[in-house]
């Protein structure tokens, strides 16, 4: 095949996926390297990448300390409450007492954030929550990120990270190939900040056909953070903590701006407040420690995302949908009808198009909401990624091993949904995320750990042939059948990402199940994952746009066994709402109330599994 | 709802396909215009219809479950800073226009090149402080918080 090799050798920080933590990262990377070299290699163009792609109408993470608001333990302690306790709170106490100084250069930058204009302090939506035009949330970033970097590298799909020839456990960089030229590019780096994404459409989607893209999270988010990440042999955490969100039917649209800004609410096909005569039974199956409506009436405590999710499925499972947001009271307000649009303009069009094409008018009906398919990430209100390392002044000694988001893998960092156990980053967070990441891999490079990296030539050459596997595939057995896509020797992308989704929603507690699962049901997923995983082998491309979706699903079938062990791991039922162990359906404190950690090795593929202690944030007495 | 492109307005030039984050909006070999070769891997981000400078791209909702005849229109500028949308129903009784910011300051000119920054000391180094902090945590004297400036200790085993 004549595509060049290009190698880039000399580099100080890789930044591997330029989303919100990788342009964090690699804005920060520069302030603390001066001449190191820092470069960004990212799928797409980074100014329009990752997740906030589309842009962002809030800004979910901002503690407001300057105006009296919010101190970050206060932070903790809702993430706590909201994943059933499953947070590594170090790292969350970390991200959330420098997320402000984020928010602040974010506004000086020139993105809008919105102004209360009776306090002067930004415009709330919710107690986190703060308000932006942010249509150029994800342009303004990356012009940050420029500044920084020595070169971008748009439209590179990184597929593997490179790995010390010399010493084990080692990173030595990344390979991936140009998606435009097709040329194979080798990245030898002493660290490697992974600000790749998380994982979208590895359940299936509730959207059939053409609509299939229309995935809560990006479509593009193909959980390559994991996909590295796993296979250089970091170890994870929290990867059986999926997400489902309730929102907008089909559209997807975002409802925190709607429930928290606009004061609308659900109500179920009766026109009835439900959800809490869910709770009883609920508080039964966690616990009063996780769901307390007498003392949540008077705590004022939110209800865990989770939960409200339970509920939601309960009420149309029982006969009582669709559930229905209330929006026909706040519309009849001209002001507050033009945030309702806005708010989806600014970051999921789609469900503007939807109620465009479908004549809903919010301000005279009320529009349906459905709960998604299942969501592999790790800034939103769950905490899948990877096992890092906390900040030396905070973390006990099982969470900190010398570099803050430093994962297991020496000189491997990551940010966003590419670090585990750190839920409600969102945006502001991931690129905290960054900063620190950036720093603590100029100080490992400083302290002379990343010196002395060998690289053969072998594992480029190695790595080269295995990238471009199934375009040779396609060429060797396309002309043995007349036409179509048909092979008795291989599948394609497309086909492979069809089966991946049918067996996790099926096994593995999609909502074609209504999230249910067991012991059985995820030993067979496992199994029908394994001969994928074979099949994978086998996969077929006919041009490079489709080796980049072929090297996609790979990193979704790596998350997706992730996924499967971790669930199988915890036998209990920790999250209601999000997914069930129907062998296990309660929650059970007393050998759950731990961190899950997976280990894949790198040349067998075994995994072993282990629980990690949970440290709190208490008063110091 | 996937993206098209009207064949009479695109001249080729490729700003969508450089911008698509999806990589799904190619350059036609025959007719030397932009298409979505996958429109189920659209996520209707918008992103080539606001980079497309003759308008020539559009979104018609996924046929799946969005019934024809709507049109949700836009026009991002740089210069002025502003994005406007024009939202027109299928019945054709509901036709808003709305417009936002979408910046502040002039492009690209208030972010700082921080190669040009002094370089921080080694006590900064030595600290858990990022660019800009403490100054910019709370823009005033205070100081990042830890937890023995908050009260706090990290404590294994069950706590709410």
């Amino acid at each position: 095949m004549g595509y060049k090799t290009i190698i880039e050798d000399d580099i100080d920080i890789l930044v591997a996926g330029a989303g919100l933590g990788g342009t964090g990262a690699a804005f920060e990377a520069r302030y603390w390297g001066k001449n190191k070299k820092i470069v960004i290699a990212e799928k797409a163009n980074i100014d329009r990448s990752g997740a906030v792609a589309q842009g962002l109408y809030a800004i979910n993470c901002y503690m407001g300390t300057r105006f009296g608001e919010n101190n970050p333990e206060d932070h903790v302690r809702y993430a706590r409450m909201d994943l059933m306790g499953m947070v590594r709170e170090d790292l969350a106490f970390d991200m959330a007492r420098h997320v402000d100084s984020t928010v602040h250069q974010f506004e000086e930058w020139g993105l809008p954030l919105m102004r209360n204009p009776k306090t002067g302090a930004y415009m709330r939506e919710g107690r986190w929550q703060i308000m932006i035009h942010g249509e150029s949330y994800k342009p303004i970033v990356a012009e940050a990120a420029k500044k920084s970097a020595d070169k971008v590298f748009n439209r590179i799909c990184v597929t593997h990270l490179l790995m010390d020839d010399s010493r084990e456990n080692r990173v030595a960089g990344a390979v991936g190939f140009n998606v435009r030229t097709g040329n194979y590019h080798v990245f030898k780096s002493k660290t490697v900040i992974c600000g790749a994404g998380g994982a979208s459409n590895i359940f299936k989607p509730r959207s059939v056909g053409e609509g299939a893209g229309r995935v809560w999270y990006a479509p593009w988010s193909s959980g390559s953070a994991y996909g590295l990440m796993i296979e250089a042999g970091a170890k994870m955490t929290q990867m059986e903590n999926r997400i489902v969100l309730a929102r907008f039917k089909d559209g997807y649209g975002p409802v925190g701006a709607y429930f928290l800004h606009l004061k609308t609410y659900t109500q179920n096909g009766l026109g009835e407040e439900y959800e809490s005569k869910w709770f009883p039974a609920l508080t039964e199956m966690v616990g009063k420690e996780y769901l307390d409506t007498e003392g949540q009436h008077l705590s004022h405590k939110p209800i865990p995302t989770c939960l409200r999710n339970h509920a939601f499925i309960s009420e149309v499972n029982a006969g009582r949908g669709p559930i229905h947001m209330v929006t026909m009271e706040a519309f009849q307000d001209p002001h507050l009808e033009e945030i309702g649009w806005h708010n989806f303009l600014g970051m999921t069009v789609g469900q503007a198009v939807l109620w465009a094409s479908t004549d809903v008018d919010p301000k005279y009906e009320n529009p349906e909401l459905t709960t998604s398919e299942p969501y592999v990430m790790g800034s939103h209100a769950t905490g899948c990624g990877a096992w890092c390392s906390g900040p030396e002044d905070v973390s006990p000694p099982e969470y900190y091993w010398g570099y803050n988001r430093m994962t297991t893998v020496e000189g491997l960092f990551g940010a966003g949904d590419a670090v585990g156990g750190t839920p409600h980053a969102f945006s502001s967070g991931s690129f905290t995320e960054g900063r620190l990441a950036a720093k603590a891999a100029c100080k490992y490079i400083d302290d002379g750990k990343g010196e002395g990296i060998v690289v053969s030539d072998k594992q480029i050459a190695d790595l080269r042939e295995k990238i471009y596997k199934p375009l040779e595939t396609y060429k060797v057995y396309s002309n043995e059948v007349v036409a179509g896509s048909v092979n008795p020797n291989f599948i394609n992308p497309r086909q492979g990402l069809d089966r991946l989704q049918k067996l996790m929603d099926e096994y593995c507690g999609g909502f074609g199940v209504n999230y249910m699962t067991n012991e059985k049901l995820l030993q067979i997923g496992l199994r029908k994952l394994k001969m994928l995983d074979e099949d994978m082998a086998k996969i077929a491309a006919s041009d490079i746009h489709e080796l980049l979706r072929a090297w996609e699903l790979h990193h979704r079938v790596r998350t997706s066994e992730s996924v499967f062990q971790h669930t199988l791991f915890r036998k209990e039922t920790r999250w209601p709402g999000y997914y069930y162990r129907g062998d296990a359906m309660k929650l059970d404190d007393e050998n759950w109330h731990v961190l899950t950690v997976s280990h894949r090795d790198r040349k067998t593929g075994e995994y072993t599994m282990e629980k990690a202690p949970l440290y709190h944030l208490v008063a110091d007495e | 709802m996937p993206t098209f492109v009207y064949m009479t307005r695109c001249d080729g030039c490729g700003q969508c396909v450089d911008i698509c984050p999806s990589d799904i909006m190619h350059i036609d070999k025959t007719l030397r215009r932009a298409y979505n070769i996958e429109p189920n891997m659209c996520w209707e981000c918008y992103s080539c219809v606001k980079a497309c400078p003759h308008h020539a791209i559009d979104v018609r909702g996924y046929a799946d479950f969005a019934p024809l005849g709507h049109s949700v229109r836009v026009h991002r500028d740089e210069e002025k800073g502003t994005i406007a949308w024009r939202i027109k129903f299928r019945n054709g009784k509901k036709d808003m226009e709305l417009l936002a910011p979408i910046t502040t300051k002039p492009w690209g000119t208030a972010i700082p090149k921080l190669a040009d920054q002094p370089a921080p000391s080694q006590a900064v180094r030595d600290s858990e402080l990022l660019f800009n902090e403490p100054k910019y945590i709370r823009l005033d004297d205070g100081n990042l918080h830890t937890l023995k400036s908050a009260g706090l200790k990290l404590k294994a085993g069950v706590y709410y």
